[in-house]
């Protein structure tokens, strides 16, 4: 476990990670956080954006916030340390990404050949 | 006896890494809990993707009821995000003191953190309160039992967390900056910022797509 090459170091540190950030990253983090939020509500509030490039517009500044967020605020990262929790991490949006899309898949798709359209299943304009 | 066997083995490899002949009776330097209070934190996200993969099914089961673009006000979802936002960056201050060994800032950061949480969860649940005020409780469609699962669980998180930041702030008073606390504050600081993540996605797929 890459733990052990620390292991006396951060005894030291009590529970720290080598790298835990620092204001400058907090707050670089904190303004690409509302930056971004602002950026995905204008998308949808602004009516400025044409409507097909809504869903589009909101998923890009989302991910982008994600990634900003385990940058700046969780140190995801790819070193030594943090190579352990990266690796669990990208399983875990594996798995996530297989239970999301496949349930949105395998509903669709039993939506569309078993039940006749009623308006409840109807998308309300 | 098997878990004699296995640190055993577990002495034994250290003594390769370390050339042996050093102390090897403090091994719980943290970042063992880290990486399982992780793990912990990775599960959780699992339980977050049912209930957002339910959601995202359901999202157009109106029954006839209200619909998202009737219900939510982004304005008020926006200064919701904002709150928890701002919670999570004076989080990072407390950790920031942690790292420098300043007890009462950590503890007044981690005040001003509690307070910002809880300003969060007082708006949700007023927004709750006003949707089944409203008849659009959760028992009046699949859409909305499925919205108040997510959007409550989330709460739920957010609400255990400042239980954990109140019990944090009197370790902090009366042990000071330990091993034990600070381990301890950093499993907290994983837990806030995720719960953070997971709002992200609760603005996006829920909310924004909701409005559109």
């Amino acid at each position: 476990m890459s733990g052990a090459h620390h292991s006396h170091d951060a005894a030291h540190h009590g529970a720290a990670h080598a790298d835990h950030g620092s204001t400058k990253s907090y707050l670089i983090g904190f303004t690409l956080s509302v930056l971004l939020t602002l950026a995905s509500f204008g998308v949808v509030m602004s009516g400025l954006v044409p409507h097909e490039l809504m869903m589009p517009g909101i998923i890009v500044f989302g991910v982008a916030q994600l990634v900003v967020q385990l940058v700046c605020f969780l140190h995801m990262g790819t070193s030594p340390s943090q190579r352990g929790n990266l690796a669990i991490m990208l399983f875990t949006i594996l798995i996530l990404g297989i239970v999301v899309v496949g349930s949105l898949w395998v509903l669709h798709n039993m939506n569309v050949n078993m039940m006749h359209p009623t308006s409840q299943m109807m998308p309300v304009e | 006896m098997s878990s004699a066997a296995i640190s055993a083995t577990h002495g034994a490899l250290d003594d390769v890494l370390h050339g042996g002949g050093v102390d090897h009776h403090h091994h719980d330097d943290g970042s063992k809990t880290l990486l399982g209070f992780w793990i912990y934190l990775m599960s959780d996200c699992l339980i977050f993707s049912g209930l957002f993969a339910t959601f995202a099914v359901l999202a157009h089961a109106t029954a006839g009821g209200p619909t998202a673009k009737e219900l939510f006000e982004l304005p008020y979802v926006l200064g919701e995000t904002m709150l928890l936002l701002i919670s999570s960056v004076t989080f990072g201050m407390a950790m920031l003191n942690m790292h420098a060994g300043k007890r009462d800032k950590v503890v007044a950061w981690l005040a001003v953190t509690f307070l910002f949480g809880a300003g969060f969860i007082a708006m949700e649940v007023f927004e709750f309160a006003k949707l089944i005020h409203e008849g659009a409780g959760p028992s009046r469609s699949a859409f909305l039992s499925s919205y108040f699962t997510l959007v409550g669980t989330h709460g739920l998180h957010v609400t255990s967390g400042l239980i954990w930041l109140v019990v944090m702030m009197d370790q902090m008073r009366r042990f000071g900056l330990t091993d034990a606390t600070r381990r301890r504050l950093s499993c907290l600081s994983l837990f806030w910022h995720f719960l953070d993540i997971v709002w992200i996605c609760v603005f996006t797929f829920v909310y924004l797509r909701g409005a559109i």
